[in-house]
């Protein structure tokens, strides 16, 4: 036994690991240098496989990581909302088309955002296999030999026994019961005992590698075979959940139509509630903020399922199919007939409107393609409580049904909906048309409140308000790698804090008899890895010693 | 048609109530500064105080003017840790213990500091507990809020610490953080109390951000212990070798930096936070944020620019926990990470949740 411990074969990965220097240096064995790779392709690619596993290439790949993260929170992007990238690319005509081709902005499945963390998960891989084989020979082999003087150890502690004390071997009897009772691994030996725990710090620390590359693997694949769409429905109205359903689908890339599972959703009621708390008989400073949605729904899964009445609120998904519906949005739809100047109904039913403030000012655009003889167009606002701001121009004072009105310029002519370009259904390009009604000219602006009606100018027709209904926006989105990505999420969690945590621990015992005849018993202690309490460790043992055999007084004890 | 006064599911906020919690907010923020000063005024008298202990000394021994009794001395005076600071070889005494244990150097300004953090952090535990009370939620429900109780949470982490450890060096910079934060809510970010948006209206609320908090109050401990690591490695370097550069100079005539412990103890006292605070960040911010975002936005994860600067944290405090055990990157090197996973804690808060438009942009930020 001329060699210290634990001089097995290093794992191929993690050869500059820092911790491994140390613990040599604490048992006297200096560390070899990788050895420099014979030329030749077999060499070379074992050289680059040695580097790209080593822990300073995983951690400036990690580092990389971090600041190639750090583009995707200063430009906008394409995953989030795709208008916001295009205007960027208007407005920065130089720039955006340059960033744009660097893929800044789909930072995040850009290809050299992903080149890193391919790069750093292989490097990971690279790192953990040799780990874990190294641990699982560890952890089925006998704890390491016996250094031949523990008091090279960093803790060591030595108890000198009472004549008449128990004999040597006796005393390694006993401490190896000690050991054992104390958690460690413990095999008795001659003339020793060799002990050792804390092998799940490196089980965690494996663990926690190895969740990674499953968080990993699932988010991909659940991005794959996810879908996520987007639906606007109006009161009374129901979705089915199909292709053609959907104002905008977004699948993955391995989707098909066959997930769908086949549910739906009506919408029967909405109720918003907004804070109406007084200070003093006075409107508090929080007056009119949303403080709850609601929705009354009836859903009806798979195709000859039960319809049962529920309710969908926001923090509350609906959950069908393995799909989830979210709450994401809330407007009113006011109900707006278009009569054309031959007295045809032109359009009816309810027009969504897209709130821009906290008080529901609502941008409203109704477009009456079918009109005749010429088409018409409607563009403008709708105030659910409106007031005069002055000079007759209307705004919303508070986001509920207090005084609902419309107002409308209304317009004739092409609204270029037949040359089959897609439009967004709240713009209506009006430069082409002419204006009927606005404040800007003799007839005026149009102003309509609930089971009003208003001629449009020349006999082009007319315009008539009914009533105002309620719309949801929802989410329907479908990610079958979630619950994965969160198991894998929390086994990483275990992972870490038994490897932050935990202590590996050697401990060795030696038992001898003094040429005063008397029993002397040291013990060493050696830790892998940060280790803070290994001298409470000692405390505790010898104070267990010492409470098993008759200790003499700690004269030689050093 | 009428507005119809609805009072929702949710309570009435008791507006006397949140009157107490706002002026308890400032008196704790008065009595922080004092703490502040006092701090301050400990530190500029560190000279004294060392002058003094050593001409006690000098008199009772008459030869060793720079030596300080046993009792002080001793410390753990542990065997281990291959590769420890450097042993001293200067002509410091030992005023501060190895392992930030108490060694009893006489403090009293110093003292007084804790004292009123005590009181200080009483009265703002009031003013947050109150403020929950008076709108009936967890009091964590806009930037106002945060600033103000992760303030209580950096407060409450220090003194907790202060129990076992001695780590009165680090009051300056603790209380100024703690007074920093306060000022930038009562004046960045005065919000009324009220209920929450129905998107914070979530139990998650209480879990993800207490939890955010929780590891800043860590991360901001081991910050400090990292800057002075820095300091205090140069330093031991200068009186070693005698110093280089005028930096080392200054630093060297520090007398400061005496009553900090070692740039080894301080390192690994600070890697020892972090992994507790690593812990709370992937815990709060990551899993406990990707869970009620998949709740509440339909996704566990969307790179909004808050999930991009959370990843961005953990990313570099785990490179942070890998360079610890990685050759050449150890001691201040480290250090470095942990201070730039700080700054990027800085910006997270300080820049993304101001000024770049996401989901994260919640009420209580001038529009």
């Amino acid at each position: 036994m001329t060699e210290p411990t634990n001089h097995e074969r290093e794992p191929s990965a993690h050869r500059d690991n820092a911790r491994e220097d140390a613990m040599n240096a604490a048992q006297g064995t200096a560390k070899k240098d990788a050895v420099v790779p014979a030329l030749g392709l077999k060499g070379m690619l074992r050289w680059a496989w040695t580097q790209l596993t080593s822990m300073r290439t995983a951690l400036m790949l990690l580092l990389l990581l971090a600041v190639a993260a750090v583009p995707g929170s200063i430009f906008p992007q394409r995953v989030q909302d795709a208008f916001a990238v295009e205007t960027w690319i208007e407005n920065n005509p130089t720039l955006g088309p340059i960033l744009d081709a660097l893929q800044m902005f789909e930072v995040y499945s850009s290809a050299w955002f992903s080149a890193i963390y391919l790069l750093l998960f292989i490097s990971l891989i690279g790192c953990i296999i040799p780990r874990a084989r190294k641990h699982i020979q560890q952890m089925r082999s006998a704890p390491p030999r016996t250094p031949r003087r523990l008091q090279r150890m960093p803790e060591y502690g030595a108890v000198e026994l009472d004549e008449g004390g128990p004999a040597p071997q006796q005393t390694l009897d006993d401490a190896a019961k000690i050991l054992k009772k104390r958690g460690y691994r413990v095999e008795r030996r001659e003339t020793s005992v060799g002990a050792e725990k804390g092998y799940l710090k490196e089980v965690g620390n494996i663990l926690f590698h190895v969740s990674l590359v499953g968080v990993l693997i699932f988010v991909a694949l659940g991005s794959m075979f996810s879908y996520r769409g987007q639906k606007i429905i109006v009161e009374d109205e129901g979705f089915v959940n199909a292709l053609v359903a959907y104002d905008n689908f977004y699948p993955g890339t391995w989707f098909s139509e066959d997930q769908l599972e086949p549910f739906s959703v009506q919408l029967n009621d909405f109720h918003r509630s907004f804070d109406r708390e007084m200070v003093d008989g006075e409107p508090g400073p929080n007056w009119g903020s949303p403080l709850g949605f609601t929705a009354d729904v009836t859903v009806q899964e798979g195709t000859g399922g039960e319809p049962r009445d529920t309710t969908l609120e926001v923090n509350h998904p609906l959950s069908m199919g393995g799909a989830n519906v979210y709450l994401v949005g809330n407007g009113y739809a006011p109900v707006i007939t278009v009569r054309d100047g031959e007295g045809e109904v032109a359009y009816s039913g309810p027009v969504v409107t897209r709130p821009d403030d906290g008080v529901y000012t609502s941008m409203t655009v109704v477009k009456a393609p079918d009109a005749s003889p010429e088409q018409l167009g409607f563009v403008g606002l709708f105030l659910p409580t409106a007031v005069d701001s002055g000079g007759g121009l209307g705004v919303s004072a508070d986001p509920e049904l207090g005084n609902p009105e419309l107002h409308l310029n209304s317009y004739a002519g092409d609204l270029g909906l037949d040359d089959g370009q897609p439009q967004n259904v709240y713009v209506l390009d009006t430069d082409e048309l002419e204006v009927l009604n606005s404040r800007e000219v003799e007839a005026g602006g149009i102003v309509l409140a609930p089971g009003e009606t208003q001629q449009l100018p020349d006999g082009l027709g007319e315009i008539e308000f009914e009533e105002v209904q309620n719309y949801i926006a929802v989410d329907i989105t479908y990610n079958p790698g979630e619950t994965w990505v969160l198991i894998f999420a929390l086994t990483a969690t275990a992972g870490l804090v038994s490897s932050l945590f935990l202590r590996r621990r050697r401990a060795w015992v030696t038992a001898e008899t003094t040429e005063a005849g008397r029993t002397l018993v040291r013990y060493g202690l050696l830790s892998r890895g940060e280790d803070f309490s290994l001298r409470d460790e000692n405390v505790a043992l010898r104070a267990q010693f010492e409470t098993t055999w008759p200790v003499r007084a700690p004269e030689e004890n050093t | 048609m009428s507005i119809s006064v609805l009072t929702a599911a949710l309570p009435s906020i008791n507006v006397q109530l949140a009157e107490y919690a706002e002026l308890f907010t400032l008196i704790a923020a008065l009595i922080y500064t004092l703490a502040f000063i006092l701090f301050t005024v400990d530190a500029v008298r560190s000279s004294a105080t060392i002058r003094r202990v050593e001409q006690e000394l000098a008199a009772e021994s008459g030869a060793q003017p720079t030596r300080v009794p046993a009792d002080v001395a001793a410390g753990s005076g542990r065997g281990g840790h291959g590769g420890a600071g450097p042993t001293s070889g200067d002509s410091d005494a030992e005023l501060v213990d190895e392992d930030m244990g108490y060694v009893g150097t006489r403090r009293p300004f110093a003292n007084v500091a804790v004292a009123l953090t005590i009181v200080a952090v009483a009265a703002h535990a009031f003013a947050v507990v109150a403020r929950g009370l008076a709108a009936s939620r967890w009091p964590l429900g806009n930037m106002y809020e945060f600033l103000v109780g992760a303030s209580l949470v950096v407060a409450v982490v220090y003194l907790i610490s202060l129990i076992r450890r001695d780590l009165r060096f680090l009051g300056i910079f603790v209380l100024g953080l703690v007074v920093v934060m306060m000022v930038a809510a009562t004046i960045g970010f005065p919000t009324p109390v009220g209920h929450v948006q129905p998107a914070l209206q979530s139990p998650w609320l209480a879990i993800h951000v207490s939890l955010a908090s929780l590891a800043i109050g860590l991360f901001v401990l081991t910050f400090a212990m990292n800057l002075l690591q820095l300091v205090q490695s140069r330093r031991e370097k200068a009186l070693a070798h005698g110093p280089s550069g005028r930096f080392e100079r200054t630093v060297a005539g520090w007398q400061f930096m005496r009553l900090v412990p070692k740039a080894f103890s301080l390192e690994s006292w600070a890697y020892r936070l972090n992994a507790v605070a690593f812990v709370f960040w992937t815990v709060g911010p990551v899993i406990t944020g990707a869970i009620w975002a998949q709740q509440s936005w339909g996704r566990y994860w969307g790179w909004d620019p808050k999930e991009v600067w959370t990843f961005v944290i953990w990313v570099v405090y785990a490179g942070y926990l890998h360079a610890r055990a990685t050759r050449g990157w150890t001691g201040n090197r480290a250090a470095w990470l942990s201070i730039m996973g700080f700054v990027c804690i800085i910006i997270n808060y300080g820049v993304v949740n101001v000024y770049f438009p996401g989901l994260h942009s919640y009420a209580g930020l001038p529009e």
